[in-house]
Parts: C-alpha cells; sequence; structure tokens
C-alpha cells in the first residue's frame, strides 16, 4: 500500500502555514495514521521543499485508542490518527491538518488547555463522599479521552466561550450520576451553564466520538437530573 | 522573610495525582509537571483492576493472603515491610476510590472482585476492562479542585530535564515547556512519579510512547540510585498490533479464559493447566510466559467457554479491542498471543518511606523499584501507583515541616528538548534491538554480552558525534540494565537465564546500579527482615 501524506505544517503559530507531502509505503494492512506518522524521515520527502527538514509534530503516547493524544483532521475529518488505517482511507493522497479550534503549535501539536480550563471553570469535581448511583452512567463519562473531536465538529463550540460542549458533558455527568445530594445545586448550575444552554442538539459529536461514548444517553439523563430535576429518574 | 516551601512532582498518572492529592490536602503547594496531560497517561490504559483483601467475595480472603501472595509472586526480592504497608494499605485505597465516584462493577449494590493471576482468592476490584481510565478520572477531577484552589499548579506539557542538585540534596528540577521551548527552573523538593522505561524498548512494549525512560536516564547519570533492573516483565498475552504490543488483559483468565497449543493431531492442549492443575492458567505472568517461551509453539487464548453475561457486563470493552484490532471475535474464535514486555519491576531505587539515596528526592509508582520484587501481580501495580503516591508524599511532608526555604537552584547547561535527529533515531532503534535480544524473556551470557558490548560501542559513538544528552544517559541506562541481568547468576521470577536456571537462595538480594564518574557499578544489599509488629 502506498499512500502520500500531504501534511498542513508550520514551525510556530506566528509562522506562515505550508503544505509539505512524504510519501509511505507499508505491506501492513493494520498501518495507521500513527504509523506512517512515526516512520517519516527527510527521504520521504516526495520533493524538497525550500523548507530545511524537520520532524513532523504530532502528539501521541497509547496508540491504541485509549488516550486521545493524538486527535487530528484527516481527509477534513477529526479523527485519532491511531484508530485511522491508511487501508480505509479513500484514494492515494492523505490529508492532515490540525485541529482547527485550538492554537496551533506547531505541525500537528494543538495546545488543547481550554478543555483543562473549562472544567476548572464548571468545578468540574466531588465534594464530600460519592453517593452510589448508576453505575453504567459513571462508568461511561468517565471514559471521555477529553481528546477534542467532539467540540471541532460541533457548531456551537467556541474557545473562551461558556459551553464546554460534550468533553464538558461527559466528566459533568460523571458527577450527576454519583452526587451527593447537597451537591446538586452547584452540579446542576454548572451543567445548565456549560452544557445544557449552549448545546443546539444537533449531536454531530454523537458520530465522531473516537470512544463511542453514548453521548445521547448522558445527555437524557442528565438533562433529566440536573435541569428537570428528576434525580430519580436515573437512579 | 520566610520563603513558602513546594515540592515538585514529576509525572501526573494515578502515582504523581495521588502524591498531588496528598500534598494538597495537607495545604501544601505543589507544582505537577508531566509530559502530557493526565488523560494521556499510561494510567489511564490499564484494564483488569486493583487489588485489595476486601474480603467481599464469601471466600474468607485476608489482608495475610494478599501480603503472601505478594511476596510470594515477587520470589521473596521485596522488602516484605513495604509489602505489608501495601497490602494493609490496600482495603483503604480502594475504598477511597469508591468514594471518589469511581463505577467499581457492583451487582445488587455489593462491590464484586475478580480472580487475577498468582492469587488465591478473588481479590481484584474492577471496572469491565478499563480500570486505569475511571480511577485516572475520578482522580483527575479531585486534584482539579486543588488546582481551582491554587494548591496544585500544573505544568501539563513539560518535560523533564534535570535534577538540581546542591550539596548532594535535591534543591529542583529544570524542565522544558514543549510548547515554548523554553526553560523553566523549578526550586524545592522533588519526587518522581514518571512511569515505566518503555521508550527504551521502543515499540516492543504494552505501554505509551510518552513514558520514553529519558527522566529515569538523567536520574541515573545524575548519581541516583536504581534497582533489580533486570526485571522486566513479559506478559503471557499480548499481541503485535502496529507500533506496540497490544495486551490482552489478564482478565479474560481472571473470568475464565484458557491457553492452549494445537498438538500434532490438531487437539487442544491446555499445557498450563496439564502442568499445573486447576488454576494453571492463572499462575504467574513469569511462569506463563517462560513456559510459553519454553514451549516454542503458537499458543492461543481461548475465551469461547465465556457466558454471554461475562461479556456483556465485564468484558464488552476487551472484546471490542480485540475485534478492531485483530479483526476476531474473542467469543467465537482463539486470540493468537505471545508473551510482551509489560512493565519494569526495577526502577529507581527507594527505602520503605520512598526516599532515594539523594536527600529531598523521592519516588513513586512504576519509575520506582519498591512493591513488587521479581515479579509484578496483576492488579498490583494501580495499587502500588496509587499508594506509592500517598505514602512518598506524606514521608516527603514529614521532612518539609520545619523547612522555610528549599535552598536556591539554579540551571545548569541549558539545552532544549528537541526532536531526535535521524542519525541518533537509528543510534536509538539500534539500541532497542539490542536490549530486546539481551533481555529477552531467556537470557544467557553470551547474548547479554553482545548486546552489552555493542552498546558501550554506541555510547562511545553518541559521545563522539553530537548526540543529545537524552540519548547518551538512554544508552548508559541500558548498560545498566544489562550489567543488573549479567550480575544476578541465578533465574528468579522475570529473569530467567538458561546458563544458570536454577535459583539461589544466596543471591536473595537487591541489584543495585549507580553511575560513578560515567561509569555503570553493580553490588547486592539485603533484603531487609520483616520487622514484628
Ligand atoms: C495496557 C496496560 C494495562 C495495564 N493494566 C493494569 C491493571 O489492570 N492493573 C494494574 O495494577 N496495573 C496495570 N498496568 C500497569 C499500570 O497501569 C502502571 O504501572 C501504572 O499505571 C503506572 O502509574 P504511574 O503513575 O507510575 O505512571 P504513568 O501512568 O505511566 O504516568 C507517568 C507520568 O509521567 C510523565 N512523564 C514520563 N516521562 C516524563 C518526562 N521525561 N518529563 C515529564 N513527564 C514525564 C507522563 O507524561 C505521565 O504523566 C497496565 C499497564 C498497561 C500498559
Ligand atoms: S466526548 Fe468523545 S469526542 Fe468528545 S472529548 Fe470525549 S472522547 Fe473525545
Ligand atoms: S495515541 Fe492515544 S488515542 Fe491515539
Amino acid at each position: 500500500m502506498k499512500k502520500i501524506l500531504h501534511i498542513l505544517r508550520r514551525r510556530s503559530a506566528e509562522e506562515k502555514p505550508y503544505w509539505e507531502d512524504f510519501s509511505y509505503e507499508t505491506q501492513d494492512a493494520g498501518a495507521t495514521v500513527a504509523t506512517a506518522l512515526s516512520s517519516l524521515h527527510a527521504e520521504n520527502r516526495v520533493c524538497a521543499s525550500k523548507e530545511e527538514f524537520r520532524p513532523v509534530m504530532w502528539e501521541h503516547s497509547c496508540l491504541q485508542k485509549r488516550c486521545g493524544a493524538c486527535a487530528m483532521v484527516i481527509n477534513r475529518v477529526p479523527a485519532l490518527a491511531c484508530d485511522t488505517r491508511l487501508s480505509e482511507l479513500r484514494g492515494d493522497i492523505v490529508q492532515l491538518e490540525p485541529l482547527k479550534k485550538f492554537p496551533v503549535i506547531e505541525d500537528l501539536l494543538v495546545d488543547r488547555s481550554v478543555m483543562m480550563q473549562n472544567l476548572k471553570d464548571l468545578s468540574v469535581w466531588l465534594e464530600g463522599e460519592a453517593k452510589s448511583g448508576p453505575e453504567d452512567m459513571a462508568f461511561e463519562a468517565s471514559r471521555c479521552l477529553q481528546c477534542g473531536i467532539c467540540l471541532e465538529v460541533c457548531p456551537n463550540f467556541a474557545p473562551g466561550g461558556s459551553f464546554a460542549g460534550m468533553a464538558g458533558m461527559a466528566p459533568l455527568s460523571r458527577l450527576i450520576a454519583r452526587l451527593p445530594g447537597e451537591q446538586r445545586g452547584r452540579v446542576s448550575r454548572a451543567y445548565i451553564k456549560g452544557v445544557y444552554e449552549g448545546c443546539g442538539k444537533s449531536l454531530s459529536c454523537r458520530d465522531v466520538c473516537p470512544a463511542d461514548i453514548q453521548i445521547d444517553e448522558l445527555l437524557v439523563k442528565s438533562n433529566a437530573a440536573a435541569v428537570w430535576k428528576r434525580w430519580n429518574s436515573i437512579r | 522573610m520566610e520563603q513558602q516551601v513546594s515540592v515538585n512532582i514529576i509525572g501526573a498518572g494515578l502515582a504523581g495525582l495521588s502524591a498531588a492529592k496528598t500534598f494538597a490536602e495537607a495545604g501544601i503547594h505543589v507544582r505537577l509537571v508531566s509530559y502530557q496531560a493526565s488523560e494521556r497517561a499510561q494510567s489511564n490504559l490499564a484494564e483488569g483492576g486493583i487489588n485489595a483483601a476486601l474480603n467481599v467475595m464469601g471466600e474468607e480472603d485476608s489482608i495475610r493472603g494478599h501480603f503472601e501472595d505478594t511476596l510470594r509472586g515477587g520470589c521473596f526480592l521485596a522488602d516484605p515491610n513495604m509489602v505489608r504497608n501495601l497490602t494493609d494499605g490496600a482495603p483503604g485505597i480502594v475504598m477511597e476510590m469508591d468514594s471518589l465516584g469511581v463505577p467499581f462493577h457492583r451487582e445488587n449494590g455489593h462491590l464484586i472482585q475478580r480472580n487475577f493471576g498468582g492469587q488465591k482468592k478473588k481479590r481484584t476490584a474492577y471496572a469491565k476492562s478499563s480500570t486505569g481510565k475511571v480511577l485516572m478520572t475520578a482522580l483527575i477531577d479531585a486534584v482539579r479542585r486543588y488546582e481551582a484552589e491554587g494548591l496544585v499548579e500544573r505544568y501539563p506539557h513539560h518535560c523533564f530535564e534535570r535534577l538540581i542538585l546542591k550539596n548532594g540534596r535535591a534543591c529542583g528540577v529544570q524542565i522544558c515547556d514543549r510548547f515554548r521551548d523554553q526553560e523553566i527552573v523549578l526550586e524545592g523538593s522533588v519526587l518522581m512519579a514518571c512511569g515505566g522505561m518503555n521508550g527504551l524498548l521502543g515499540g516492543l512494549t504494552t505501554g505509551t510512547t510518552s513514558n520514553t525512560g529519558a527522566a529515569a536516564a538523567m536520574l541515573l547519570e545524575q548519581g541516583v540510585e536504581f534497582a533489580n533492573l533486570e526485571f522486566l516483565q513479559y506478559h503471557p498475552t499480548t499481541v503485535s498490533i502496529t507500533g506496540k504490543r497490544l495486551l490482552v488483559s489478564e482478565a479474560a483468565r481472571g473470568e475464565g479464559g484458557r491457553l492452549f497449543y494445537l498438538d500434532m493431531d490438531g487437539n487442544r492442549r491446555y499445557f498450563m493447566e496439564e502442568k499445573y492443575g486447576e488454576r494453571g492458567n492463572l499462575m504467574p505472568r513469569d511462569v506463563i510466559s517462560r513456559e510459553m517461551v519454553m514451549l516454542g509453539k503458537p499458543v492461543c487464548l481461548g475465551l469461547t467457554g465465556l457466558d454471554e453475561k461475562t461479556w456483556g457486563v465485564k468484558l464488552s470493552d476487551l472484546r471490542e479491542e480485540i475485534i478492531h484490532y485483530l479483526g476476531i471475535d474473542p467469543a467465537a474464535e482463539p486470540v493468537p498471543v505471545s508473551p510482551g514486555i509489560h512493565y519494569f519491576m526495577g526502577g529507581i531505587l527507594v527505602d520503605e518511606h520512598h526516599r532515594t539515596n539523594i536527600p529531598d528526592l523521592y519516588a513513586a509508582g512504576e519509575c520506582a523499584c519498591a512493591y513488587h520484587g521479581a515479579n509484578r501481580l496483576g492488579g498490583n501495580s494501580l495499587l502500588g501507583a496509587i499508594f506509592g503516591g500517598r505514602e512518598a508524599a506524606r514521608t516527603a511532608i514529614l521532612q518539609l515541616s520545619g523547612k522555610t526555604e528549599a535552598g536556591h537552584a539554579s540551571p545548569q547547561d541549558t539545552r532544549t528538548c528537541r526532536a531526535v535527529t535521524e542519525a541518533e533515531g537509528s543510534i536509538h532503534e539500534e539500541m532497542t534491538q539490542l536490549l530486546a535480544k539481551g533481555l529477552a524473556a531467556l537470557r544467557d551470557k553470551e547474548t547479554m554480552e553482545t548486546a552489552l558490548n555493542r552498546l558501550v560501542e554506541l555510547r562511545t559513538q553518541a559521545e563522539s558525534t553530537d548526540a543529545s544528552d537524552e540519548l547518551r544517559s538512554k544508552l548508559l541506562l541500558g548498560e545498566a540494565m544489562l550489567r543488573c541481568a549479567l550480575a544476578r547468576k541465578e533465574s528468579r521470577g522475570a529473569h530467567t537465564r538458561l546458563d544458570f536456571p536454577d535459583t539461589d537462595e544466596a543471591m536473595r538480594k537487591t541489584t543495585v546500579v549507580r553511575v560513578e564518574d560515567g561509569v555503570v557499578r553493580i553490588r547486592f544489599r539485603e533484603i531487609p527482615e520483616l520487622r514484628q509488629e
């Protein structure tokens, strides 16, 4: 299998982006975009551009879609590089761009700290002991990778805004599932402000979430509890 | 004027988070430095569960049983006093995680535990096959609260560069902001929680690429003592996927999976059960991996006997993962497996209180050599990371009381964490291959010496070129691993030598390694006796 990786590169946020192509050939049917990115050398360059060769910067860690590090835009769709098999991409050219809702650091590396900041602003933590509650809901909500892919496709999310998107909804749902009664007010307010009021229910997030989090189900349950005060409905 | 005392934690996986929480609860300001955000740490990958003798399964389990299994599983190479602390503390740790809202598996409201390797009782609390992830989510939330209060200050895209020493004490760290390419010096004591040394073995481990081993390598070069580096855990059920080894969790065997090979007549031979009886599939990992390598035949993990409920409620995520990566539905077909590197029992040498040989430097989690002896039991490492992080922090807190200034730290020669050049890349690649060969599951003097000699050549080569400090120190760490393995002239736990196949009671000692003037020196240290309570 042979592919051309067409990568939007940039030395730093201040400098102008440019495209650079690399060729990648493999016999490995399971090879992913991550595999290809790991093995790019100067010799892979399709035509030596004026730029001096620099290794392509991108974030990676688990290589098994469990950490969310490698999120990027692949053929115009946000996805995890380690979860995208080259054999499943149509055509010879694989276009790679950094996520667009976050500041670019270099090449495909972006700064997603706004996601962590949102969770801090929404006070996403428990005070006192968790109550026993629906394990399934807490489990599902705990699985969010904080990869940011849902935010990339969300028409309502903008960095700096008050809507935290599904990346904020999932952690808040975890709290809602295990919340001691006296904290309902605090967490409900955070949920309404950070999630409910901003969500236009386009649910485009559902189709792209690489962890396949049951977003609609979490939303329905969390809305019922935190917005409509039907706390018993989730028990 | 009194200067505020701060502590610097390197690593934000379970050990780092647990330490940060402990400091913050005591009102002490900490800086939590990690290469990447906590959500990316290896702890998120942990699957099967966390051990504690909760005795909830009606099997008359006891803390004593957990203690004995851990010590025996580690072939009596761990400090029994430390193991006792760990196993005594385990129930409290799991209950604390429960109170943070971790969705452990429950039936009718009661917490359920599963079987795991090397343990006689069902002692492993879990959440399907995603236990590490749910623990991390809960601890990240718990620490976030202190971030908002200003007690925990995150440096979440920062790389450890070196320890700053003054008169032999740790008085700070030099780190690099990867996003801004900026050197930063942080003053105060240092707690290392930087995980395993995966990076030395490239794509041959089940872990993450971001645990590069660079921090450990630099510490070794700076005179920090390491221990038991010869003990690499080969997990029996892993599969090679692109770029790494994929773990098939021990939970699969805990829930009834059976290992077999096909004999010449095409019959399934359940070799572990044939040799070790009913619990053969749940022998400790070192035993199973050794049997598999000696067998020299393709082995499969049979999971087709598991019932619908087990797949649906306990292992649905594992099933999805196997289907996704291997294209095999484990409920319908056996999964071909082989041993792969999974855990580092060796690491920074710590005493019972998680102190290192350098005053004001502590270590916990997988980067430390603490609880697991010659072979770690599944489920004990999540426990060891959370418990160890807390213990290390508690020790540091005691040392801090009364201290008002941390000592001034000034940077040494600066260096930025930069991308590797292609020449460095090829040296690194060769090092990985040498270590994989030299430290294979079955070893002997000749293979280890061949690997060592070439590694020493590579180090000279790297020194004569403009190689980074990181590469040079990693070559040194690789050399230290091989020298530890050569020095241990016996077979014990994960260290199996074809030329010394027996366990030698006289070698029941800790291998201690340190670098002095660029030379790797090894000595053996007695293991403390279990103190009377
Ligand atoms: C696939 C898999 C499954 C597992 N399943 C289980 C299980 O079921 N039960 C069990 O008990 N154990 C299991 N383990 C082992 C267990 O997950 C780890 O040993 C444990 O999580 C280690 O935690 P830690 O906090 O020490 O390190 P990690 O979670 O690895 O965290 C290390 C931290 O250090 C940071 N870091 C590393 N290097 C640097 C540097 N140079 N500069 C700055 N920061 C740095 C990283 O970014 C990270 O934040 C499993 C391991 C794997 C790989
Ligand atoms: S909800 Fe899904 S897409 Fe969004 S951050 Fe979490 S894992 Fe990623
Ligand atoms: S590297 Fe972890 S999700 Fe891709």
